[in-house]
């Protein structure tokens, strides 16, 4: 896979919560504003399951606008005439980054011989890039969903990285629930013929099937029920009448067989697999456990120098308030200064991404106190 | 060090008066965060918040304040023990699901507490109960009784009366009427409103 202009190789091989380490290890990254004299303005951005470092740039696959270009701008919450902002592509991911499709030091794909990693790890590639691009201290780490965990991550292992952690839709640890939908989405994956245990780059027949079934059902779990009422209801697409047959009669099974098929163009199927399991072992407390006791999430904070701002959406039920209150009162107990609001907004996990006016209003206050 | 004019409520400026420089404090019910916003310009405290209303929240946020969206009745227990030198409650004592357990968690949390509070043994609110036979409606407690939060209603004897049960000191009362100071004699009749700095 050729390297993107704007990445880098981290010079020291990168230690994994597994016991394994990753060498030549490649950073995709794009930036947004000026670098100040100080080195003291820069806020990394933490891109989501799904997401890359095209924050508030077109993307190179699908022309499509920055996946949060609403947030992060010139005037905007996250502004780019003040800050620099620095968003990478996770490690594990597929968009420059070394993830399963990148070559092994074999010269083949890795696909299934990647080593698992865990949001950890990809907190280590992003604070190996920082190094790299000398920045001591952030002025915030902001992210939302897994970037909300990678910012609780940097946070709770890297306690002198970072002034501020901005951390939205989030949770510190990942519940049955979310690691039973994840499974569903791996299982849909694996069981594609193409799927072929990982081992199909060089076929050309990608397990597209899987993937978009995964994503599909994911889809579900980033909306309300009230927005995908709202938006679908039990409206025919395209018909007057039911088929009585399996065509995507209603809206919302056209809507998700678009997203699902979409979503196959562009992002590899392994990196699912590989990010969707390092978000399923993500328990902050457990990993700042000691001697074997069950982890007190309030220790991992022990060390912090941060200041922290959780925000939580009434209508997310992937990451309901309750997962970011539980963050609040451990950062409470480790005497951190902490801001929380619960915000009002109709499209469930989704929210964060969406037209959310009093998120804007958090956003900015937040990081230009 | 000199201090800007504020126009903080009558009770406010008196807790930001007494409130050593420097020092943590927890603003339980903390509104738009006028308070905390002093405390920290003025007298550079570390200072916190929890409120109930989310866009209250968002005004303290914006303004750079650690404000937590929650009630204190429920989340003044995840604060550990002495985590604050002072902690703050105005105005709020009246609507708390149990006033006695909050004044215990105030003390638990902080080495001192202020609890302010309105009278409603002044005398206006006798009078309007006494003449009409109607629950008073005064310039202080402009809602009717159906859509009140004050939900306990507490005098300047009774939080006295609490006080000596649950052998809490009284280091400090201020009384306030027409948002003015007003003498200590006869405050349970004079008083719209009380102030108090208490400790264990």
């Amino acid at each position: 896979m050729k390297a993107p202009p704007n990445s880098l190789t981290l010079p020291h091989p990168l230690p994994l919560d597994s016991g394994d380490a990753l060498t030549d290890v490649t950073i995709a990254y794009e930036t947004y504003g000026e670098l100040a004299e100080d080195r003291n303005n820069a806020i990394l951005l933490c891109h989501a399951l799904t997401g890359d470092q095209f924050v508030a740039s077109d993307h190179p696959v699908t022309g499509k606008s920055g996946w949060w270009e609403r947030m992060v701008g010139s005037g905007k919450p996250i502004d780019t005439d003040k800050f620099h902002i620095i968003c990478a592509n996770v490690v594990g991911s597929c968009m420059g980054s070394t993830g399963p499709a990148s070559n092994a030091p074999d010269g083949k794909p890795f696909a299934m011989r990647f080593p698992v990693i865990t949001i950890r790890d990809m907190v280590r590639g992003l604070v190996g890039l920082l190094d790299q691009l000398n920045i001591e201290r952030l002025h915030a780490v902001v992210g939302g969903s897994m970037g909300g965990m990678q910012a609780l991550s940097l946070a709770a292992n890297f306690p002198d990285r970072t002034a501020r952690v901005l951390a939205i839709a989030t949770t510190a640890r990942h519940s049955a629930q979310n690691i039973a939908f994840h499974e569903v989405g791996r299982q849909a994956i694996m069981a594609d013929p193409n799927w072929n245990d990982g081992d199909y780059y060089a076929s050309g027949r990608t397990p597209d099937a899987g993937l978009a079934v995964a994503r599909m059902a994911a889809h579900i779990t980033y909306l309300s029920e009230a927005g995908l009422t709202d938006k679908f209801g039990r409206r025919l697409q395209d018909r007057d009448t039911k088929s009585f047959g399996f065509d995507a009669d209603f809206q919302v099974e056209s809507y998700l067989r678009y997203q699902g098929s979409g979503f196959t163009r562009r992002f590899d199927a392994n990196s699912y697999l590989y990010i969707t399991r390092a978000m399923d072992y993500f328990d902050l407390a457990e990993e700042h456990a000691k001697g074997g006791e069950e982890g007190l999430l309030a220790d991992a904070f022990a060390e912090t120098s941060s200041r922290f701002c959780l925000v939580s959406f009434d209508s997310d039920w992937l990451y309901p308030t309750a997962e970011s209150r539980h963050v609040v009162h451990a950062l409470n107990a480790a005497g951190a200064p902490v801001s929380f609001v619960e915000l009002s907004a109709p499209f469930g996990h989704d929210s964060f991404l969406l037209e959310v006016p009093a998120l804007d209003r958090v956003v900015k206050g937040f990081l230009n106190d | 060090m000199t201090e800007r004019p504020t126009k903080l409520r009558p009770d406010l400026a008196v807790i930001l008066r007494h409130i050593e420089p420097g020092s943590r404090a927890l603003d339980v019910g903390c509104g738009d965060g006028v308070l905390m916003e002093a405390l920290r310009d003025q007298k550079q405290v570390d200072a916190r918040g929890i409120e109930i209303d989310g866009a209250c929240v968002e005004r303290c946020v914006a303004r750079g304040l650690s404000v937590v969206q929650g009630d204190a009745d429920r989340d003044l227990g995840f604060y550990p023990d002495g985590a604050f030198d002072y902690a703050i409650l105005s105005q709020t004592l009246q609507t708390a699901e149990r006033p006695d357990r909050i004044l215990g968690e105030l003390l638990r949390v902080g080495r001192r507490a202020f609890v302010s509070f309105p009278n409603f043994a002044y005398w206006r609110m006798r009078w309007a109960l006494m003449s009409k036979g109607r629950m008073p409606v005064t310039r202080h407690l402009p809602v009717t009784w159906y859509e009140t939060q004050n939900i306990h209603h507490v005098t300047v004897r009774d939080f006295e009366a609490l006080a000596a049960d649950f052998d809490i000191a009284i280091q400090n009362r201020w009384f306030f009427t027409n948002e003015r100071r007003i003498g200590g004699s006869g405050a349970n009749w004079r008083a719209e409103y009380a102030l108090f700095e208490v400790s264990r």
